[in-house]
């Protein structure tokens, strides 16, 4: 608590913890009380938001690295430790924003059972910020896999059809990554005596047993983030959950993995994630070939975004272990304007799932003439998926694929065919939906957006072109933070493929040129 | 000032859009067109003080765009005698179409969105001319490329205008594929992305080596090709050629402005501005060379066998920028700007021309069914003869006056000649065959069109028309249809523009050719192959108008005076014929090459690899694995959903107990 006089940290969990609670026991009769739940979600969740514009402003750039600490010790080692960097700053601004839009997605489209739908959100954005905010290694675990828990709820009993066999999915390798975290988070402890997040970050683990260290996290990252080939869970799990779900989904639960690279990975295994960059250079390169070109050839809309997803968030993982400034912001920035982007375009599914009840692309078409907002929007978002300047999605892409190019490029190469294929399937995806002559009666019938869509999808859209126009406001707070962890996997950075040989210049060679291209010799 | 140019058509470009059919139609045009004659009004003052002399270069900074350690992009708009020239062919164009617009769409339902999407791709061209560092750059580029995407599928009723919307955007992508390499790449190299200080440090890095993919490189060679990729996209050079011929499912005026006068010459634009740093990479330039004189080549070709009159133009004008490229890679960056500046004008106004036939003939494009319209429609043949004399090269050596294009075209196939690069003679004579082709092309274009007999009678949308309005068939091929002038709104763009077509190369020519101190730095500038050039022999002065002469003679005999030749030639030479006519099956090629294998690959691997091998192996083989034991499976298949948390909770809660209190 450096700047407020207030634990703010512990209140933002607690509170919508308060709104879960409340939402449960409220009482009352099923519609009043329904229309009671979300009402108190709503507000709850907008409450948290202005806490988090509290936390943003009041957290000083330039400051000192941890700031709003509060630790009380609990029992043990264990304790209750929080307090946020720029990069948990930012991810947490992302969760809050993000949750009132997602109330408002539900409002209409989910009529069962709505005070235990709103208690699993709010249960959900307290665990959200509780991963971003601890600084207990156990009580990270707590919150980061306690997280599984809403998010399996809210599948299992609100989603579509196939919604058992998605959750089981979603459920089984989710858990098996996170055991083995839970193993190397138990040697480490040991090893070194704390359970202090911070001073694990600053902790060097012998070299050997980083690299199965790391490889345990990675186990657990891996599967969050989501890479090939342990994405699979993914579209079934997104197809399966309701609009607001695959919103969290895509737009913060995923950021998890990127979070633990950023957190643990990077800064306690240095020298492991130097050795084993490869693996992730090259699963993320499969990753962004392989799902576009799988995401080219979907029929169904939710499957076709969440394999996009998973090749943006190769771009997460190439920038994340280029071991470079660059890498590592245009990562962070690419986490950021994916929770918005993709969020924002299974909120446009949402809104003509709820009219025609199919997530069927070639039920639809001539959108356009009209849904002529909708076409806007989804427009705006569509390209910042395709990443075209000038929106969020080109900040991160190009800085992550930068600093690809600074390590390795072969992985820059491949990861920027990712421009080119994102081009044709979202094109592809739009031309479908709103573009073509509006034939079907059913698809006539369909209004444009009412009010409250508009209030879900254009604060998005502002702050998906500010990010794009003056990403510094979002690039300000990480600086230091990133500074702080390349510092630390300097000495590991390994050695880049470039290898810039300097010639004679141009007025002291005049010939110069022609043929100089053969095999390298130093070059890796 | 340089401000107002800029973000005055945004603003229009939104308060119209946005507005849409709230503010109306007629709101929304005067309110764009306004910004555009306000931006042009602006824009020609700059131009002139370069010229004069009386204007140096300025940067004027906007805010921080991305900073992220040692890479710093601003925005920020910088005014040098290049973007000047850029300044006024944009404005000039953009305020002209725009205008011709109001006529052309009149009765189009949707002119809030057009208009906006105009202002759109102007202000967005205008970016990317100012720009000082290559990422603004690849703004603007993509900006223009956006609004191309949005302007060519504006009819998105239409299928077609769909997929070549799309062939577009993603074609170009292909190009900013290579130019984004090319910018990571020059970054890290010489640690800015500013184009000031990457000129500056250009030289220093030549004969410097490279790792990439495994192979060592000529930096400088690498950076220039990979950056030329993205210029081989925009402009249309061949092999990323193919998405223009397409883009004419746009509307007409859309052609003009984007696929004509503006966006194209992008490329041509970005290489000059990189001048310095193509110049250190001979490679490179041969490289330029090459793909310019092949596109030349390759165009003028195709464009004879067409029968759709834009698709001429548009090889056309792929053929012209082949032209600019081939003035780019020998070194004449001044001569390869004003083609540029000429061609802008006299192709803006062929395009412009055409969509009047277009308009007059109720949106037929197929030549094949014009004829005789020169009595119909005087003022729209008459500006066309004029596009026509221009883009042909028309005029005479000794006096050395003539319309624009034998300004510019000519000093682009003497620099040819007198260059040293390796490649200049072939260029030398590429270019005037090509020179042959083009005349013979758009003489074709004019006679078939207004020339010879009636033949609108076959035409189905002319048939409609004279349908409609209950027209009778006199049988003298007219279809009892009768062909009306364009209003004053398409008129006035095209006199105004046929003014610029014929003066603009003759009253230019000493400034953009021969003044190292009008371009002042802002491109590289050869004094030695300048001087060659005004020495060449008389034959290579005369050459491309020789060729020019040829191809009018041909196509006067072919399409005038023995007008069965044409099918003649094709019954002989069938399969040189169906070879042209189908562009060299580039189309067929690629949809073999990539378009088909992406689906099929896509498909493979989502049902082999996603379903068939992982989940097989994975989830769903633990379940059946699960399954073939116990009844686990059947229970949880039943939805025991608590139960699974909870167990989930305990075992999270004892693994914590058991590490803390050990």
């Amino acid at each position: 608590m450096n700047q407020l006089d207030f634990p703010i940290l512990s209140l933002m969990i607690g509170l919508p913890l308060a709104g879960a609670l409340l939402c449960l026991i409220w009482p009352g009769q099923s519609e009043a009380k329904a229309q009671k739940a979300r009402v108190l979600a709503l507000g709850t969740t907008l409450l948290t938001f202005l806490l988090g514009i509290g936390l943003w402003l009041t957290y000083e750039i330039g400051g000192p690295q941890w700031q709003f600490v509060e630790s009380y010790p609990v029992f043990g080692r264990f304790a209750w430790a929080l307090g946020i960097d720029g990069i948990s700053l930012m991810l947490i601004m992302l969760s809050v924003f993000l949750m009132p839009i997602c109330i408002l997605a539900s409002w209409k489209s989910i009529q069962t059972r709505v005070p235990e739908y709103m208690a699993a959100f709010l249960l959900m954005e307290s665990l959200m910020i509780g991963v971003f905010t601890a600084q207990d290694l156990f009580l990270f675990y707590i919150f980061f896999e306690a997280g599984l828990i809403p998010m399996y709820l809210i599948i299992g009993i609100w989603g579509g059809a196939e919604r058992i066999y998605a959750s089981y999915k979603f459920f089984l390798y989710t858990l098996l990554g996170s055991v083995l975290m839970l193993i190397a988070m138990l040697w480490m402890v040991q090893q070194a005596g704390t359970s202090d997040i911070p001073t694990l970050m600053a902790y060097d683990f012998p070299a050997n047993a980083q690299t199965w260290l790391w490889l345990a996290f990675f186990a657990s990252f891996a599967v969050k983030m989501p890479m090939w080939p342990v994405h699979t869970w993914l579209p079934d799990a997104h197809v399966q959950a309701p609009t607001a779900g695959s919103v969290i989904l895509a737009g913060v639960l995923l950021k998890m993995g990127g979070y633990g690279f950023i957190r643990f990975s990077l800064p306690m295994f240095p020298e492991a994630s130097a050795d084993l960059v490869w693996i992730v250079f090259g699963l993320s390169m499969v990753a962004v070939v392989y799902t576009s070109l799988v995401a080219l050839v979907q029929q169904d809309m939710k499957k076709l975004i969440a394999y996009s997803s998973v090749a943006h968030m190769a771009f997460v993982t190439i920038g994340l272990f280029a071991f470079n400034r660059q890498g590592i912001e245009g990562a962070m920035i690419v986490m950021l304007s994916h929770g918005l982007v993709s969020a924002a375009l299974f909120l446009c599914v949402g809104v003509i799932y709820d009219r025609l009840h199919t997530r069927e692309i070639d039920r639809y078409g001539g959108l356009s003439d009209n849904m002529p907002k909708y076409a806007i929007l989804f427009m705006l978002f569509t390209m910042a998926s395709v990443g075209l300047p000038g929106t969020s999605g080109f900040v991160g892409e190009f800085l992550a694929l930068v600093g690809a190019y600074e390590a390795n490029s072969w992985v820059a190469f491949v990861a920027t065919t990712g421009i080119i294929l994102g081009a044709a399937y979202m094109l592809y995806l739009y031309w479908r939906i709103c573009y073509g002559t509006l034939e079907k009666e059913d698809v006539k019938a369909m209004p444009d957006l009412s009010m409250r869509e508009m209030a879900t999808l254009a604060p998005i859209a502002a702050v998906v072109l500010w990010m794009g126009v003056y990403p510094e406001s979002f690039l300000a707070p990480i600086r230091d933070d990133v500074g702080v962890l390349l510092e630390r996997i300097e000495r590991a950075n390994p050695p880049g493929d470039a290898q810039l040989i300097m010639g004679e210049g141009l007025p002291a060679e005049a010939e110069h040129g022609g043929s100089e291209s053969h095999e390298a010799e130093g070059a890796h | 000032m340089i401000q107002l140019i800029v973000f005055l058509p945004l603003l229009a470009a939104i308060i119209a859009g946005l507005g849409n059919r709230m503010i109306g139609n007629f709101a929304a045009k005067i309110l764009t067109t306004g910004a555009l004659f306000v931006a042009c009004a602006l824009s020609w003052p700059i131009f002139l003080d370069f010229l004069v002399g009386g204007q140096t270069a300025y940067v004027a900074p906007i805010f921080d765009w991305i900073r992220s350690g040692d890479l710093d992009v601003a925005w920020s708009l910088r005014v040098d005698t290049l973007t000047a020239v850029m300044l006024v062919v944009v404005t000039s164009v953009s305020s002209l179409v725009h205008l011709y617009s109001w006529g052309y769409m009149d009765e189009d339902p949707d002119q809030p969105r057009f208009f906006a999407y105009l202002s759109l791709f102007t202000f967005a061209m205008l970016m990317l001319v100012t720009s000082n560092n290559l990422v603004q750059m690849f703004f603007g580029w993509e900006g223009v490329g956006l609004a191309s995407y949005l302007l060519i599928g504006f009819w998105y009723h239409k299928p077609s205008a769909n997929a070549a919307a799309i062939k577009a955007f993603v074609v170009n992508r292909v190009g900013d594929f290579g130019f984004s390499l090319g910018i990571f790449g020059t970054f890290m190299v010489f640690g800015t992305v500013s184009i000031p200080e990457i000129l500056e440090a250009a030289p220093a890095m030549a004969g410097s080596t490279i790792g990439f993919l495994g192979y060592r490189l000529d930096t400088m060679t690498l950076l220039c090709l990979l950056l030329f990729v993205g210029a081989m996209g925009k402009s249309a050079q061949f092999g990323l050629h193919t998405w223009l011929p397409d883009a004419m499912e746009g509307p007409t005026p859309v052609s003009a402005l984007i696929h004509a006068a503006t966006m194209v010459t992008a490329g041509v634009f970005m290489v000059c501005r990189l001048s310095p740093m193509f110049e250190t990479s001979e490679t490179a330039l041969l490289v330029v060379t090459f793909f310019g004189l092949l596109t030349a080549f390759f165009a003028a070709t195709v464009g004879t066998t067409q029968t759709d009159i834009k698709r001429v133009i548009a090889y056309s004008t792929c053929s012209q920028l082949g032209y600019m490229f081939v003035a780019v890679g020998v070194g004449a960056y001044g001569i390869a700007m004003f083609h540029l500046f000429t061609h802008a004008f006299f192709k803006a106004l062929l395009f412009l021309g055409a969509g009047s036939v277009i308009h007059s003939m109720h949106h037929e494009q197929d030549m094949r069914h014009y004829g005789a319209l020169r009595k119909e429609i005087p003022i729209t043949f008459w500006t066309m003869m004029i596009g026509t004399l221009a883009i042909t090269g028309v005029g005479v050596v000794w006096l050395h006056a003539g319309f624009a294009g034998f300004h510019s075209k000519d000093a682009i196939i003497e620099a040819a000649f007198a260059s040293e690069s390796s490649l200049g003679g072939i260029a030398f004579f590429t270019l005037v065959f090509a020179a042959l082709l083009t005349s013979f092309y758009s003489w074709r274009l004019i006679f078939m069109t207004f020339f010879g007999k009636a033949r609108w009678g076959t035409s189905e949308h002319v048939q409609h028309a004279v349908h409609d309005h209950g027209g009778k068939d006199t049988g003298d091929g007219t279809g009892g249809y009768h062909p009306h002038e364009s209003g004053w709104a398409m008129l006035v763009p095209l006199l105004s523009l046929s003014v610029g077509a014929v003066f603009a190369g003759y009253v230019f020519t000493h400034e953009f050719v021969d003044s190292e101190a009008f371009w002042a730095g802002s491109v590289a500038f050869n004094e030695h192959l300048i001087h060659e050039l005004h020495g060449v022999p008389m034959w290579v002065k005369l050459a491309s108008t020789v060729a020019m002469l040829i191809g009018l003679v041909i196509a006067w005999l072919a399409y005038i005076r023995y007008t069965d030749w044409p099918a003649r030639f094709v019954a002989q030479f069938r399969v040189l014929h169906a070879f042209l006519l189908n562009k060299w099956y580039i189309d067929e090629l690629y949809n073999v090459l990539f378009v088909k294998p992406a689906f099929a690959i896509g498909r493979f691997f989502w049902k082999r690899g996603d379903k068939g091998f992982i989940d097989r192996f994975g989830p769903d083989g633990v379940s059946a694995l699960v399954a073939s034991g116990s009844t686990v499976t059947r229970r949880f298949q039943s939805g025991y959903l608590y139960t699974y948390a909870l167990v989930m909770l305990i075992g999270l809660a004892a693994g914590a107990t058991w590490a803390i209190t050990r």
